[in-house]
C-alpha cells in the first residue's frame, strides 16, 4: 500500500510560484472548458496547455506513475464498456455511417464510433495534467484558503484542510490495525468468500471508527477552546497574494474557456463538431 | 422527527466531517469487496458514509461523500468524474435525514430505528444512483443511455448493501457503547 500518493515536493518554478486559488480556478476553469464541448480540436489544444503546463512544473514520473496506471486502467474499461453497450452511438449522434468493418451486425466499427470514443478519450486526457498540478504542486495547507477565498464557506473549507491534514494518520491507523487483524489470522485475501470477507473488513473498519471517533472528540474540543467559528470569516496562515504570473494562468484559462463556447455557439452550433457532413 | 438539528454544522460536526471524509478516502482507494461482477465492487465507504450521516445529519454526509470521492478521484486519476461526486453528496446528504429521527448518541437503536434508517438509505442510493448520476452522465459527459443506467444500477444495489450491512451494523455497535438516557438509578 502507498501511502506517499500525496507527495507534496517543493520546488520553485512557474507552477509552483502560483497562488493555490490560481491553481483552482485554472483546474475549474479548463475543466468547464472540456466539459460540456465535444469538439475533438478544442479538447487538443485544453490538452496541449495543460501538457506545458505540467512540463513547466518539473514534476517527476516517479510522482504521478501510479496515477498514469489507474488513468489507463480506467479509460481502457470505459472504451470498452462503451463499445459493448453503444457500437452506435456514434451514428446515432453524427447521423451519418461511415463502416471500417463489420463484426457482426450490432459490432459494426464505424468512424463516427471512433470519433466519438476518441474524442471521449481527449476529454478525459485533456485535463488530467492540470488536475495532477492541483493536486502535486499545490501545498496542501494552501487549498483549504484557497477554496474559501473563492466564495465557498469557511467552515466547509476548514473540513477539507483537516480531512487531508488526518488523511496520513487515519492510513496509519488502518494500516496498524489491518496488520495486527491478519496476525491473528484474518484473511484479506480474495482467498475468502464473499459474507467472511465483508465480516473480516469489519473486523478492520470497527476498531478504525471507534478511534477515530475519540479522535473527533479530542480535535473538537481543542478547537472549541481556542474559539473555531467565533466569527463569520477567517484569516488563514497559508494563503499568497495574486501577482502578473497568476493573472496571466487565469487569462489562458479563461482564453481557453472562451474557445470552448464560441465553438460551440458560432463554429458548431452543436457540442459536437462534425466532420462527416 | 427534529428537523433543526439537521441544520446544525458546529465544530464537533465540521471535525466528523473531515475525519470521516479522511476515513472515506481510505477505504475508498484500499478496501473494496469484489462482488464477482466484473469491475464491480461493494464499496465499504459508503457504508461508514451512512454511519456517520446518522451520527452527524445531512450537511456532514453530504461534504463527508463529496470531499472523500473528490480527493479520491483526483489522488488516484488526476482528475475529477464530477457527475458521480455530486451524485456521491447527493447519496450522503440524503442518509443524513435519518439523523432527524434518530438518536443513536443516546444509545438508542430499537428495531423501528433500524427499519427506518435503512429505508432512508436506500432511498438516498436510488435517488443518487439511478437518477442523479446517470442524469448528469448524459448531460455533462453525454455518456450512452443504457451503460449509464446499467452501471448506475449496479452502483445502487452494492451501495445498498454496502450501507445496509455495514451501516447497519457500525450504528448498532456504536449504540451499544453509549450509555442510555436515565440509565443510572437512584439508590433506595
Amino acid at each position: 500500500m502507498n501511502t506517499k500518493l500525496f507527495d507534496y515536493v517543493e520546488r520553485h518554478n512557474f507552477i509552483y510560484d502560483l497562488s493555490g486559488v490560481t491553481k483552482f480556478l485554472c483546474f475549474m476553469i479548463a475543466g468547464a472548458a472540456v466539459m460540456f464541448t465535444y469538439d475533438i480540436r478544442v479538447m487538443v489544444v485544453v490538452f496541449v496547455v495543460s501538457i506545458i503546463a505540467f512540463l513547466l512544473s518539473q514534476i517527476t514520473f516517479k510522482q504521478i506513475r501510479l496515477m498514469v496506471i489507474y488513468v489507463a486502467i480506467f479509460i481502457a474499461m470505459n472504451v470498452i464498456l462503451t463499445f459493448l453497450f453503444s457500437p452506435q452511438y456514434g451514428v446515432e449522434i453524427y447521423g451519418t455511417k461511415h463502416v471500417i468493418f463489420e463484426l457482426t451486425e450490432r459490432y459494426t466499427l464505424t468512424w463516427e464510433q471512433v470519433m466519438y470514443q476518441g474524442s471521449k478519450v481527449m476529454k478525459y486526457l485533456a485535463i488530467i495534467p492540470l488536475g495532477m498540478i492541483f493536486i502535486l504542486a499545490t501545498h496542501p495547507s494552501e487549498m483549504a484558503s484557497s477554496m474559501n477565498r473563492i466564495g465557498i464557506p469557511y467552515k466547509a473549507t476548514y473540513a477539507l484542510a483537516l480531512t487531508l491534514r488526518y488523511f496520513p494518520d487515519v492510513i496509519r491507523d488502518y494500516q496498524d490495525i489491518s496488520v495486527a487483524q491478519q496476525a491473528r489470522g484474518l484473511d484479506m485475501s480474495h482467498k475468502e468468500k464473499f459474507t467472511k470477507r465483508l465480516k473480516n473488513i469489519l473486523n478492520i473498519c470497527i476498531p478504525l471508527i471507534f478511534t477515530t471517533l475519540d479522535r473527533i472528540e479530542l480535535i473538537s474540543n481543542a478547537m472549541d477552546l481556542r474559539s473555531f467559528g467565533m466569527h463569520k470569516k477567517r484569516t488563514w496562515y497559508c494563503a499568497k497574494k495574486l501577482n502578473a504570473k497568476d493573472y496571466l494562468a487565469l487569462f489562458i484559462c479563461i482564453a481557453l474557456l472562451a474557445l470552448s463556447i464560441y465553438m460551440i455557439i458560432f463554429v458548431n452550433h452543436s457540442r459536437f463538431y462534425n466532420p462527416f457532413t | 422527527m427534529d428537523w433543526k438539528k439537521c441544520w446544525k454544522f458546529g465544530t464537533k460536526t465540521i471535525v466528523a466531517t473531515a475525519l470521516g471524509a479522511a476515513i472515506f478516502l481510505v477505504l475508498n482507494m484500499f478496501v473494496k469487496v469484489p462482488t464477482g461482477i466484473p469491475e464491480t465492487q461493494v464499496q465499504t465507504c459508503y457504508g461508514v458514509c451512512a454511519f456517520f450521516a446518522a451520527l452527524f445529519g445531512p450537511i456532514s454526509g453530504a461534504l463527508i461523500a463529496f470531499i472523500g470521492h473528490a480527493l479520491g478521484d483526483a489522488i488516484s486519476y488526476g482528475s475529477v468524474w464530477w457527475s458521480w461526486v455530486i451524485a456521491s453528496g447527493v447519496a450522503g446528504c440524503i442518509y443524513g435525514f435519518a439523523y432527524a429521527k434518530l438518536n443513536v448518541d443516546e444509545g438508542v437503536f430499537t428495531g423501528k430505528d433500524i427499519v427506518f434508517f435503512n429505508v432512508v438509505q436506500i432511498i438516498g442510493n436510488v435517488i443518487a444512483w439511478i437518477v442523479v448520476a446517470p442524469v448528469l452522465d448524459i448531460v455533462i459527459y453525454s455518456e450512452p443511455t443504457n451503460l449509464v443506467f446499467t452501471q448506475g444500477a449496479v452502483a445502487c444495489i452494492c451501495n445498498v448493501v454496502s450501507a445496509g450491512v455495514i451501516g447497519t451494523l457500525l450504528l448498532f455497535i456504536y449504540a451499544k457503547t453509549r450509555s442510555t438516557k436515565g440509565s443510572l438509578k437512584k439508590e433506595d
